[in-house]
């Protein structure tokens, strides 16, 4: 069995005070492993973008512990936790945000650019994982100018340029057609996913539920593992 | 941190029209700040000529003075009064008013006749042609060569000219350091000469020039001629005095602030805005990069950058605008007072820095507030 990548014991997280109070994660275990992709699925509202926040150290819970690789992550300073961020987790946003007056390669260098890394030299890196996900001959135009699926790889590109074990793709599917969304998954398992890198997913998109090793489902706060049967046949 | 910067300055500049908003809006309202104060500074400048380009050390006059244009007749004795202060080098009088000149063409021109201590010539301004001595001889005027110089119909040595029915003739052209105010030529004659042409009133002494022995002998003499009920200044304390009148009791220099102001506002609304646009329509990014990992600090250090460059960019531009404008301007109306100074330049710098912190904090904060978990809720 691998090594576990992130491992959350009793999250919770509540919005608001009094009768306003939003319980949105209750009590929640959470683990995820390198070498897989890990699906998180459920309705619109059942809290799995705060559940994937709290573990990727942008939302602090109001209970329980995030250990990402030995670490517990929410016993670092705010800086310290930035840090850890930009060195140890990839981001591939649902609607990419690609800053529109960069070219592709500059959008992709961000994450070396954060690390304190030359421009020129991390730009040499950003058109070396271009050319990972297929986009040689784009590093020079700015994002607006590309399709959809070419925007979603530039964030891929983005996330993965400064080699972090963990990433984390929020609806990656969700701002493309049926064909794109399945290719742009099926290209992150055959050339994303390393034995040393632990992927998660967050998706409401059940065609592409084939491309996951294990899927856990959120539902009212709470999480569940589910087998992938189960949920195809939802 | 370099490539922080490269990357604050590409999203700037990258994004032209708005950078180009906000150019324009810091140039123009450093256009107008500079504009505005040099107006006031050439005002200023213009309106101490005659103290200026005469050079005494110390003035004496009635202490109702407020501007040297408006002068009060001293009595004789006061100048014997003067030259008995110890410390006094030596005092002369200078005759300072208007005369209505008939040009050789038979047209009339207002002109500010300047009348030189006839014993020592003592203020004589720096000769272009002609001889000073000559300044003695029948009928003799110096004409200077200032921006009003070709209202007298650009005289040339021998031009001559009638002055209350007494003829002139002009024996000298001269260079002084500042053109005076209300737009009419100078002349300069000797102290008889002026009041044997000019109609004048009981009292002739417009001013007593007085040259101290030593600085030290400075303050007795003002305590000295005070006692005497006038009232002494030096060269630097009568400029401040005249600009002090046209700041606070002319309209002048209230007119001058008001307007500099509104291009204050101008600027600060144009940057502002656009500058809050600029951010409000990246901070989504912003927000991606905390997520990424930046942190707060980097993120507020690239807006300070951008605001920074933006604004040191459109200062220079307003600067460089504004001595274009002046040049310009000088090139068809040789009047026009306005005058660069470093006192300008730091004001409109400052104003300019204001306007970059106030722009950026409001960026800043709005950056500082965005939480990544609001970039993955959408």
């Amino acid at each position: 069995m691998s090594r576990t990548a992130i491992e959350a014991i009793g999250l919770n997280k509540w919005f608001g005070d009094g009768a306003s109070r939003t319980h949105a994660v209750k009590d929640v275990k959470f683990e995820a492993r390198f070498g897989e992709i890990l699906y998180v699925v459920g309705p619109s509202g059942s809290g799995k973008t705060t559940m994937l926040s709290m573990i990727s150290g942008i939302l602090r819970p109001n209970s329980g512990s995030v250990k990402i690789e030995g670490t517990e992550i929410w016993g670092l300073s705010n800086d310290a936790l930035a840090e850890f961020r930009l060195h140890k987790i990839g981001f591939v946003f649902q609607d990419f945000h690609l800053f529109p007056r960069l070219t592709t390669a500059e959008n992709v260098a961000i994450p070396l650019i954060l690390q304190k890394r030359n421009w020129d030299e991390a730009l040499k890196e950003a058109v070396v994982d271009l050319e990972v996900v297929g986009l040689k001959d784009r590093t020079q135009l700015p994002p607006v100018k590309l399709s959809g699926g070419e925007q979603q790889r530039v964030a891929i590109a983005r996330a993965i340029v400064s080699r972090p074990d963990i990433l984390i793709l929020d609806e990656p599917t969700a701002s493309l057609d049926g064909d794109t969304g399945r290719n742009i998954v099926s290209f992150v398992r055959q050339h994303i996913l390393t034995d040393q890198r632990c992927i998660v997913i967050v998706t409401h998109d059940s065609r592409i539920y084939e491309f996951a090793d294990r899927i856990v489902k959120m539902e009212d706060g709470k999480l569940m593992d589910v087998a992938k049967e189960n949920l195809d046949a939802q | 941190m370099n490539g922080i910067l490269t990357l604050a300055f590409k999203l700037l500049v990258n994004d032209r029209a708005k950078y180009a908003a906000l150019l324009v809006g810091i140039t123009f309202a450093v256009f107008l700040m500079i504009e505005m104060t040099s107006l006031f500074a050439g005002i200023l400048t213009r309106s101490s000529a005659t103290v200026i380009n005469i050079g005494a050390s110390i003035w004496v006059m009635d202490p109702a003075i407020q501007t040297v244009a408006n002068s009060i007749p001293l009595p004789d004795y006061v100048l014997d009064e003067v030259r008995s202060i110890p410390g006094v080098k030596y005092a002369v009088p200078l005759y300072s008013g208007a005369a209505l000149l008939k040009l050789h063409n038979g047209t009339f021109q207002a002109a500010n006749v300047v009348g030189l201590d006839d014993s020592s010539l003592f203020g004589r301004p720096v000769l272009l042609s002609g001889n000073i001595d000559d300044i003695y001889g029948e009928n003799g005027f110096i004409a200077v060569k200032d921006s009003e110089f070709y209202k007298l119909l650009n005289p040339t040595i021998g031009t001559e000219f009638e002055l209350n029915d007494h003829r002139g003739v002009i024996v000298g052209i001269a260079h002084v350091a500042a053109s005076g105010l209300f737009g009419v030529p100078t002349l300069y004659t000797t102290y008889g000469r002026a009041l044997q042409y000019i109609p004048n009133t009981r009292f002739t002494i417009t001013y007593l020039l007085v040259e101290p022995k030593t600085l030290a002998d400075v303050p007795m003499i003002k305590q000295q001629v005070a006692s005497a009920g006038y009232l002494a200044l030096t060269k630097d304390e009568f400029v401040q005095k005249i600009s002090n009148f046209y700041k606070y009791k002319t309209g002048i220099g209230t007119n001058m602030l008001i307007m500099t102001v509104i291009s204050f506002i101008i600027g600060l609304s144009i940057s502002g805005q656009t500058f809050y646009t600029f951010v409000i329509e990246n901070i989504e990014k912003f927000g991606a990069l905390k997520a990424i990992g930046a942190k707060g600090r980097e993120l507020m250090f690239m807006i300070l950058f951008q605001a920074a460059f933006v604004s040191l960019t459109g200062y220079g531009m307003g600067v460089g605008l504004c001595a274009l404008i002046i040049w310009l301007a000088r090139l068809y109306l040789p009047d026009y007072a306005a005058m660069v100074t470093f006192s300008n330049l730091g004001l409109a710098f400052v104003m300019v820095v204001v306007i970059a912190a106030i722009s950026s904090y409001v960026g800043v904060r709005k950056v500082l507030t965005i939480e990544p978990f609001d970039i993955f809720r959408g």
